[in-house]
């Protein structure tokens, strides 16, 4: 069986590879290790009931897997710290047919003009690999409006006074603010800042055959019971419906074969634990920024940046107590409203870059409230007689409210992805290893937006207020004990994308130097970070490198 | 092997209470109601025995005096105890004496505020993850499948081990000498904790949350798919 096109991975790349493919045409098979609970596999492919608010099966029994006692990876700060030095969970992503998409809270926004040519347009970041995109905005921008039509997004055009130019509105409009949202919002703008609501891969009004979500509160983290989140079911579910894509779960692709000028398919392990091969005209890797090049590496390709340039979020998180108020944060999408200047920055933080010696310094985007869950909560008091007041008062739901800013991280060539040499999976291969120590920038970057976030929490009248940030940094820029995993879920870079074979992985269609018909589809491919969710421009690059090859 | 040949003691399980969840509301009043069995609570006089599944009466006993101290009733709201936490972390123990194992509740909605009530109909595990939950649950037994990255000590041994260690008249001892040994144990206490949270403020479909009250005491509505929040309760005050 030769087949047009194999993709590994179901998520939000894979799935929007499969859509473009399947409407011009291809027949795909698409690989994916992890379970089914989306959609039923046979016609008409009605969606799967499995998803449920269920707290303890979604965040502590990894019903969406990875489960890290059969699939661990590995972490290190760098080479000192020996072959790892934490085993077990490491940003994890889910793997399920659906992928990432299936979890997260949907927040879709695009990355901006500036983002695509940050080196041209602030100049080089010591002992950073800063370089601009092998495309820009305007080449994006029919895929981006493309895909948040595919996706159903949600969101209000001209909201955002920083964002960059847009040929059409927003498929729907924005659903409805979180109450605490709301007074975030109004104290930020009190302040100077641009909140405005996120773009948000959940439907608002039914869209595409599927209901408006219902603000169950049970988004991030969770998978959607009703289906109202169209990231990825409605790419996965319309091939389907082609009779042209396949979706093979519970099936892990161990290879990638190639006769030395072309990817010619690949070698699996299905649900029967048996090892086939499929042949394929293309193969299409969209299996995340850390099983991407896990992939490639198990397959034996030697380019030396595969793995390279690991990016996450560098997450700084301000929280403030309030009294006398009732934010009710079980209500609602997790997340309504965001907002960029900290991406965008000012004379301030100018002023900061200079004093910490940097050229200049960019944060993220700031993420305005987040979701409640009762026993993570239960598990952050102590035991003892006092755990059931605090319950009770319940500060994480009622009182509390934060703010999550998404640092945009530095490309370092240290920082990577590789093959664990001891640690194994059920399957028997290597397992990705994580080495990753943040960049000076992010440390400064975030030490100089925090005590700002805690303003706005001031502002709205806070008691009292903190800053925490992931990876770690206690002691402040410079001096930072930089020993723990990042939690950030947006993982990018590590198969770069560039024109230049000698400094790039693939070029700007995600296809690789010397195997043009081998095509990488997820966020391996950023050169830069960011401050944005990675979801909506993956999604963007996927369409674009699906449409060039059918195309050519 | 039927389920009663298979647990290492004997069980007062309701018939069909973890196969057929649907009514649990009905179905958590009449176990209540029931003569099951006593399970001992240290300092409040004996409680109906919703269910034992895994551990001995002895492990009960101080399982339940255990849960008890790290998360304590508060005047009238009752603690982890009241809410089955015992029963919760007994079930995950058990899980694989039940078809399909009790790991994954069903979905998409539990009945308790519309739809049909699914959430008590189990998922089957696939084939990789019995391999993986009976590993965490079981250890991995020198079993060369469940070592692929060396030897497993499970759910099971770490709580009959660590029950073992609290002493058998750990439910006698007074506040201070419970909170002696608890912390003597950390790391098995640390465990217990954390189930009895989840136990205490999980679906009740797992076996905890008896009659919604851990949910109840703090205000917290649960799982409310299909009738979700309005627009307004969302936005509003």
């Amino acid at each position: 069986m030769t087949v047009d096109a194999v993709i590994v991975g179901s998520g939000p790349g894979g799935a929007t590879v499969a859509d473009v493919l399947t409407r011009a045409g291809w027949s795909v098979v698409v690989f994916e290790k992890g379970r089914n609970h989306l959609l039923d596999l046979t016609d008409p492919h009605k969606l799967l009931a499995d998803y449920s608010n269920d707290e303890i099966k979604f965040v502590y029994r990894h019903f969406l897997g990875p489960d890290p006692l059969v699939e661990p990876k590995t972490f290190r700060v760098s080479d000192e710290e020996g072959d790892h030095s934490h085993v077990g969970e490491v940003n994890t992503i889910p793997s399920t047919v659906g992928g990432g998409g299936v979890h997260a809270d949907g927040k879709t926004p695009r990355f901006r003009e500036e983002d695509f040519r940050l080196a041209s347009s602030l100049g080089p970041m010591g002992g950073a690999d800063v370089t601009d995109w092998p495309l820009d905005y305007s080449d994006l921008e029919p895929y981006y409006a493309e895909v948040e039509k595919m996706i159903g997004v949600a969101g209000l055009s001209g909201a955002n006074p920083f964002e960059s130019w847009r040929s059409g509105p927003y498929p729907m409009p924005p659903g409805a603010p979180m109450y605490g949202a709301t007074l975030s919002a109004a104290a930020a703008e009190k302040l100077g800042y641009h909140p405005y609501p996120a773009p948000t891969a959940a439907n608002s009004v039914p869209y595409d055959g599927r209901p408006a979500c219902n603000n169950c509160g049970f988004c991030a983290f969770f998978a959607c019971p009703i289906h109202a989140k169209g990231d990825p079911v409605a790419m996965l579910q319309r091939a389907l419906l082609t009779g042209r894509a396949e979706v093979r779960p519970e099936t892990f692709v161990s290879k990638i074969r190639t006769d030395g000028k072309r990817a010619t398919g690949v070698a699996y392990i299905g649900p029967d634990g048996a090892e086939r091969t499929m042949d394929a005209r293309h193969v299409v890797v969209a299996a995340g920024a850390v099983e991407t090049p896990r992939l490639l590496k198990l397959s034996g390709f030697d380019h030396d940046l595969i793995g390279r340039y690991l990016m996450v979020h560098f997450q700084t998180i301000a929280t403030g107590g309030f009294d006398d108020v009732d934010f009710h944060s079980e209500r609602g999408r997790a997340v309504t409203h965001i907002h960029d200047d900290p991406i965008v920055g000012d004379e301030d933080s100018k002023r900061a870059a200079r004093d910490a010696g940097l050229p200049w310094i960019r944060g993220g985007i700031v993420e305005h409230g987040g979701p409640y869950l009762p026993i993570l909560e239960a598990k952050l008091y102590p035991w003892g007689s006092a755990h059931k007041k605090m319950m009770k008062h319940s500060p994480l739901r009622k009182q509390l409210w934060a703010f999550t800013m998404q640092g945009e991280d530095m490309p370092l060539a240290t920082n990577r992805i590789d093959l664990d040499p001891t640690v194994r999976d059920v399957r028997g291969f290597p397992v990705a290893r994580m080495t990753y120590r943040p960049h000076r920038h992010e440390l400064v970057a975030s030490w100089h937006h925090g005590p700002r976030l805690t303003a706005v929490l001031d502002e709205m009248g806070a008691t009292w207020s903190s800053v925490v940030t992931t990876p770690g940094s206690a002691g402040g820029p410079g001096e930072g004990r930089l020993d723990d995993v990042p939690q950030s879920r947006h993982v990018m870079g590590t198969v770069r994308m560039g024109d230049d074979p000698a400094t790039s992985v693939v070029d700007s269609f995600g296809r690789f130097h010397e195997l043009p018909n081998l095509v990488v589809a997820d966020s391996s491919v950023f050169v830069t970070a960011a401050g944005y969710g990675p979801t909506l421009t993956l999604c963007a690059l996927a369409a674009r490198a699906a449409t060039a090859m059918t195309t050519g | 092997m039927s389920r009663s040949e298979r647990a290492p003691h004997n069980t007062t399980v309701v018939s069909g209470f973890f196969l057929d969840f649907r009514g649990h509301l009905g179905a958590t009043a009449a176990l209540l109601l029931s003569d099951a069995g006593v399970m001992f609570r240290a300092d409040r006089g004996p409680r109906p025995r919703v269910m034992a599944v895994w551990l001995t009466d002895d492990e009960l006993r101080v399982l339940g005096a255990a849960v008890d101290h790290l998360l304590p009733a508060d005047g009238d709201d009752p603690g982890a105890l009241d809410a089955g936490a015992v029963d919760y972390i007994d079930g995950l123990l058990g899980a694989f004496l039940f078809d399909p194992p009790r790991i994954w509740a069903g979905g998409p909605f539990s009945g308790r505020t519309g739809g049909d009530a699914r959430f008590g109909e189990f998922t089957p595990l696939t084939g990789v993850d019995e391999l993986c939950w009976r590993t965490r649950i079981e250890g991995s037994r020198g079993l060369r499948e469940r070592e692929f990255n060396g030897p497993v000590v499970g759910l099971q041994e770490i709580y009959r081990d660590g029950l073992s260690a609290l002493g058998s008249d750990f439910d006698e001892c007074d506040h201070e000498e419970r909170e002696r040994r608890l912390r003597a144990n950390r790391a098995f206490a640390r465990v217990v904790f954390e189930h009895a949270c989840e136990g205490m403020y999980g679906a009740p479909e797992y076996g905890g949350n008896r009659d919604l009250c851990g949910w109840r005491s703090i205000g917290f509505a649960g799982d409310v798919q299909p009738r979700g929040w309005a627009d307004d309760e969302v936005a509003g005050r």
